[in-house]
């Protein structure tokens, strides 16, 4: 191998040239269905049956989106996502949140098999639950309502144990001074510890709101009139009359219009997604 | 743990303090720990949905391994598992690999390699559909550019499951990709500048320093997959509905179509059990592996 090289973190062999190239050739292979998608949106249906080639020249027209506004349950299925998934994300930091400063910085009767309970909460597996969770669903007639598809998430375990390893972070010498001055748990809580776990709060935050956004089986058994449906049921519904008379740049239209929330979320918040992710990788 | 490293309480223990994690409690309780047992009791009772019939034993188990499809499922989760994960990881750590610096290429590259992972199953499947369905699918177009025929997929015994494995791989690859990339960024650049001046090469740096770094990383990785992708359900359920011939129907679709299209509760049950115990013990293996990990 040769031995000068002008920087020797930087320096680039020709296994790196190769994976490279490798790389770049897959990402082709990740845009272009998402490409042949948005091709297929902006077609008319009939050129579209007669020509499936026609998709690589124009005209493009934007009639299927257009269509939706008119047609499209989409909207209704938009909200209540929206109203489903902040629930869902408001819920759990406000339960997270108290419990893990319970569970890091308070004293009380049972506090450690509690937490070891809670722990083993994480390996119980969604399908575990499901069937029996469904049974006493029907019988408090919860099903068909935002509650009835909010609530199962509520119980996730994952934020309890995020905030309750967050809290024990933070240097205890804060609270013991708060607690000089008189001042309760909860303004503790609420005035000295809170404002300080917003980092954590924004990557439990944007975890859960994904996961609440993109559920499927959840609202797919619970959510069983169409007016009900979350984006991610309604869409799938529309997917069984496949190639039927509303035609392919229709659906397409659809699943487009029916991505763009998502993606533009994911735009925004980019950064602290990708903090979140590699931030829970660390630990 | 030895009685020296428990510490003094500082603050008084106190009944009233739990009021903060009480709310949380019985979401848990009620919606988690509830429906777990009860799921159990099930999967003992001839159930459906209206009522929790006769206790039956075993009956709703035997009948479980008895039923070629449910065993048939079993097979096709695993088989589904080994598609996917050993691509997962070492396409992920390719990727990291590559795109593991600050310029402007790189940057752009990882957000695309990230972005289908925030897609749903339904878009993702739907987007998928579009690719693999005969005559005028992405595929189709390819192959009719060469003059040649493109297999129908998803309706082929052989190629459903490779199909559903590789749209699982095109909308998951981002998240082992980001925890290698995570990884390698641990990794001190001062151990890279001392082999840098004895002379290794790309491939002796790569095997002696990089991989044995990341070592950690590539079994959390490998456990994090393995327990997701254990319960497929959305991509079966929409590409193929299981079929051809439950080719590729994976035991949650069994347990969704079991307890929810035909009602027999306790049998779905019963299954939900199985794939429980099935993650646990995978769950277990993480324990052990990681601790084992610690101890070295």
């Amino acid at each position: 191998m040769s031995a000068s090289s002008p920087s020797p973190v930087k320096r680039r062999g020709l296994g790196d040239h190769v994976i490279l190239a490798a790389v770049l050739v897959l990402s082709v292979a990740m845009v272009a269905p998402v490409l042949w998608v948005i091709g297929l949106s902006l077609k008319d249906n009939t050129e579209l049956m007669a020509n499936p080639n026609s998709v690589f020249h124009p005209p493009y027209i934007i009639g299927n989106y257009i269509a939706i506004i008119g047609t499209s349950a989409v909207f209704r299925w938009i909200l209540n996502s929206l109203i489903v998934s902040i629930g869902v994300t408001f819920g759990t930091l406000v339960l997270a949140s108290l419990a893990g400063y319970g569970f890091a910085r308070l004293e009380f009767p049972g506090r450690r098999v509690l937490f070891v309970i809670v722990l083993f909460g994480l390996a119980v597996p969604e399908q575990a639950v499901l069937v029996a969770r469904h049974q006493i669903f029907s019988i408090l007639h919860f099903h068909n309502t935002y509650h009835g598809i909010i609530l199962p998430g509520l119980s996730n375990a994952f934020g309890v144990f995020l905030m309750t390893q967050y809290f024990r972070a933070i240097p205890k010498e804060l609270d013991e001074a708060a607690l000089l001055d008189n001042a309760s748990r909860f303004k503790i809580f609420w005035k000295v510890l809170l404002p300080l776990t917003l980092p954590a709060q924004a990557t439990l935050g944007i975890f859960t709101f994904l996961g609440s956004w993109n559920d499927y089986f959840w609202p797919l058994i619970s959510a069983t009139r169409k007016e009900m449906y979350t984006l991610t049921v309604g869409m799938a519904s529309v997917q069984s009359n496949f190639a039927q008379s509303e035609g392919v740049g229709f659906l397409m239209a659809q699943a487009v219009f029916a991505g763009l929330p998502i993606f533009i979320v994911y735009l925004f918040f980019q950064k602290y997604i990708v903090t979140a992710v590699s931030g829970a990788a660390v630990r | 743990m030895s009685p020296a490293r428990r510490r003094p309480r500082p603050i008084g223990s106190d009944w009233r303090n739990a009021l903060f994690v009480a709310p949380y409690l019985f979401f848990f309780l009620a919606l988690l720990v509830f429906p777990l047992f009860w799921g159990i009791w099930l999967s003992f009772h001839k159930a459906d949905t209206f009522s929790d019939g006769p206790f039956v034993g075993l009956a709703n188990y035997i009948r479980l391994f008895n039923d070629r499809v449910f065993l048939q499922s079993i097979w096709n989760t695993f088989y589904f598992v080994l598609l996917t994960v050993p691509t997962l990881a070492i396409v992920g750590l390719m990727l990291a690999l590559a795109l593991n610096s600050s310029s402007r290429l790189a940057t752009v590259l990882r957000s695309l390699y990230f972005s289908s992972s925030v897609l749903s199953v339904t878009i993702v499947t739907l987007i998928w559909r579009i690719v693999f369905v005969p005559q005028f699918g992405l595929l189709a177009t390819i192959y009719g550019w060469f003059g040649a025929e493109a297999p129908a997929v998803l309706s082929d015994p052989n190629l459903a499951m490779i199909g559903i494995a590789l749209t699982t791989i095109w909308w998951c690859i981002g998240l082992p990709m980001m925890l290698f990339l995570a990884a390698l960024q641990q990794i001190p650049v001062d151990i890279y500048e001392a082999a840098a001046l004895d002379n290794a090469g790309w491939w002796r740096t790569l095997i002696s320093i990089t991989l044995p770094s990341i070592r950690r990383t590539f079994v959390l990785v490998l456990i994090i997959q393995i327990v997701l992708q254990f319960q497929l359900f959305g991509q079966s359920w929409l590409l193929t509905k299981g079929g051809p011939n439950n080719l590729t129907k994976p035991i949650v679709l069994y347990i969704y179509e079991t307890a929810f299209r035909r009602w027999d509760v306790g049998l779905g049950a019963a299954a939900s059990e199985v794939l429980f115990a099935l993650i646990l013990i995978a769950a277990m293996m993480q324990y052990l592996t990681s601790r084992r990990q610690e101890e070295s």
